[in-house]
């Protein structure tokens, strides 16, 4: 018997501990935010929700199955700021991907091309600014577009602009914050495959007449797929979620729907109907989530 | 081969990497020296002075956030890298088994998910079983979400160690246990250094699920950081946001420093 199946045994056993919390304190709480996404808003009042009470047995269990409604789905499809916030959701992440992607890629590959002993420290550099708090990161814009922050000094200093720009609580605030801290997201993965590439390949392409160009479009970025679709992933998904940046950059005149759940969680404390956005924003996530699970795997798992 | 024609970088590499570079760094960079600035008014530059670093140390409420941050980061972190290694070794060693798609996809849903799901149903959870929302629940929160990062760390480290020394081990008559603890975990440590660290940051960092998951009166210096920033800039918190700067630039250069030592290869410290 191979010492690799002696070895598995007592490996899967550590799956215990993290397999339980990952249940109870992962998937177990989805449990309960379809029930209260179906529970009645009107007997929901904050700061506690009636809960399900075990102790009382069936017929407390009949008394809940007949309380589930739907209304809170019907309402949040029917109501046009609910539409309208899942929709910009989904255009934000869109747009901020499309840019992520056309300004990682340059740099992903410019790092993939660099001397081998540079190359761990390119990384790094783009690694540290992601440990670097998201928060702090978003209000470092703030400093540099407010009205008379940095930005509007220089352009004034170098009289490209004869009065201040509005740039704070607006969109192209918010695409560039989400851009500025989601860009590491999207270099490592297209790094990770450009890096891995046969530098022979290309190499042949040239031998047999292929410009620069063409080698690139022919050879390199279908090869470098895997990696455009992880970090298309790896951005897209959160990125519909955002809470934080559209919150700080962007007008206040249309939400994204991580602020629309925040909203009625914290300000309007109507648990069921954020519940409600909560499951439907999941469901639009579900199949890229599955994607991006299959993609993880297979670069962790079969190994190299 | 040919004359190196494909490897070297061209102008254009070189320009489009030191433009992202510049623009990854800037805003921290401008947020930094703007925390000495001893002018009140944020834009205007008066001279370089501590002053903010000193409001900061006089602001109780602040510090109070600060110090339960801390206490949540270093108690979650590790919580999450003890579970994050263990899953990991479970993954990259213990072949098939069942439950184990479900196990991984539970594993790396939490690092895309948006934090606004993973707060909101955190909470119901805890509203559920009646728990007190406080430090331990921003714990426990914390640690589910940082115990993933901490498994995928540690098995992009697992995944290629050549595993003939661990049977080696084996052959010479240890246990799994011992070969696990003499072999196997010396070789990735680094990668558990780097892991424990990343959790540290990423929970001294969250604000959507602490948002969630507090209760009344404990509030995270992210949530106070962020309840202060909707009110506009503030020179104080130029200086705050640099000390958190400070701190996690010292945690960074600790862990690369203690994977030099340790003789391991600094890749051990990506996130992805």
């Amino acid at each position: 018997m191979s010492g690799r199946r002696i070895f598995a045994r007592p490996a899967r056993l550590a799956a215990i501990a993290p397999y339980l919390w990952m249940l109870l304190f992962f998937l177990v709480p989805f449990g309960f935010v379809l029930k209260i996404s179906l529970s009645q808003t009107a007997i929901a009042q904050p700061p506690y929700l009636p809960v399900f009470d075990p102790g009382q047995g069936l017929a407390a269990l009949g008394a809940a199955l007949a309380a589930l409604s739907l209304d809170n789905f019907r309402l949040l499809v029917s109501d046009d700021l609910y539409v309208l916030s899942y929709l910009r959701s989904l255009e934000v992440a869109a747009v901020s991907t499309a840019i992520l992607l056309v300004i990682g890629y340059p740099v992903a590959y410019a790092m993939a091309r660099l001397p081998q002993r540079l190359q761990p420290i390119a990384m790094m550099l783009v690694i540290v600014p992601f440990w670097t708090s998201f928060l702090i990161r978003i209000y470092a814009w703030i400093n540099i577009l407010q009205h008379d922050g940095l930005l509007n000094q220089i352009l004034l200093a170098l009289h490209l602009v004869a009065a201040p720009v509005v740039w704070l609580s607006t969109d192209s605030a918010m695409y560039l914050g989400i851009v500025y801290s989601y860009l590491p997201f999207m270099i490592l993965p297209l790094y990770a495959t450009l890096a891995r590439m046969e530098p022979a390949l290309l190499e042949a392409a040239g031998d047999l007449g292929a410009s620069p160009r063409r080698a690139f479009w022919l050879v390199t970025f279908p090869l470098s797929l895997p990696g455009v679709a992880a970090g298309v992933l790896l951005c897209f998904i959160p990125i519909v979620g955002e809470f934080v940046i559209p919150d700080l950059l962007a007008g206040s005149d249309s939400m994204m729907i991580g602020q629309t759940l925040w909203l009625e969680f914290f300000t309007n404390k109507d648990w069921p109907v954020a519940s409600a956005a909560a499951v439907l924003l999941l469901l639009l996530l579900l199949a890229p989530l599955w994607l991006y699970d299959r993609l993880q795997r297979r670069q962790l798992e079969t190994a190299r | 081969m040919m004359a190196g024609t494909p490897r070297r970088p061209s102008a254009f590499n070189i320009g489009s990497l030191a433009l992202g570079l510049v623009f990854l760094y800037l805003p921290i960079v401008v947020l930094v020296i703007y925390s000495f600035n001893a002018s009140r008014l944020v834009t205007v530059w008066g001279g370089w002075s501590l002053r903010w670093y000193g409001e900061f140390f006089s602001d109780r409420a602040m510090l109070e956030a600060a110090l339960m941050s801390f206490r949540v980061a270093a108690v979650s972190a590790t919580a999450a890298t003890l579970l994050g290694t263990l899953a990991a070794v479970a993954l990259s060693r213990g072949e098939r088994f069942s439950g184990r798609t479900l196990f991984s996809g539970m594993l790396y849903a939490p690092l895309v998910m948006p934090e606004v799901i993973t707060g909101l149903s955190l909470l119901l959870l805890f509203v559920a079983l009646n728990a007190e929302r406080g430090f331990w629940t921003v714990t426990i929160a914390h640690t589910t979400l940082t115990m993933c990062f901490v498994a995928v760390v540690v098995q992009s480290r697992l995944a290629p160690l050549d595993r003939s020394l661990e049977e080696a081990a084996m052959d010479l008559g240890c246990d799994p246990l011992r070969a696990f603890l003499g072999v196997t975990l010396p070789l990735i440590l680094p990668a558990i250094a780097a892991g424990w660290m990343l959790a540290f940051t990423l929970s001294l960092d969250d604000l959507v699920i602490a948002s969630f998951t507090t209760g009344p009166g404990s509030e995270t210096l992210p949530i106070r950081i962020y309840s202060e920033v909707r009110l506009g800039v503030k020179p104080e918190i130029n200086a705050i946001c640099a000390l958190v700067i400070g701190v996690i630039a010292f945690v960074i250069v600790a862990a690369s420093l203690a994977s030099k030592l340790s003789g391991g290869r600094g890749d051990s410290t990506a996130p992805l």
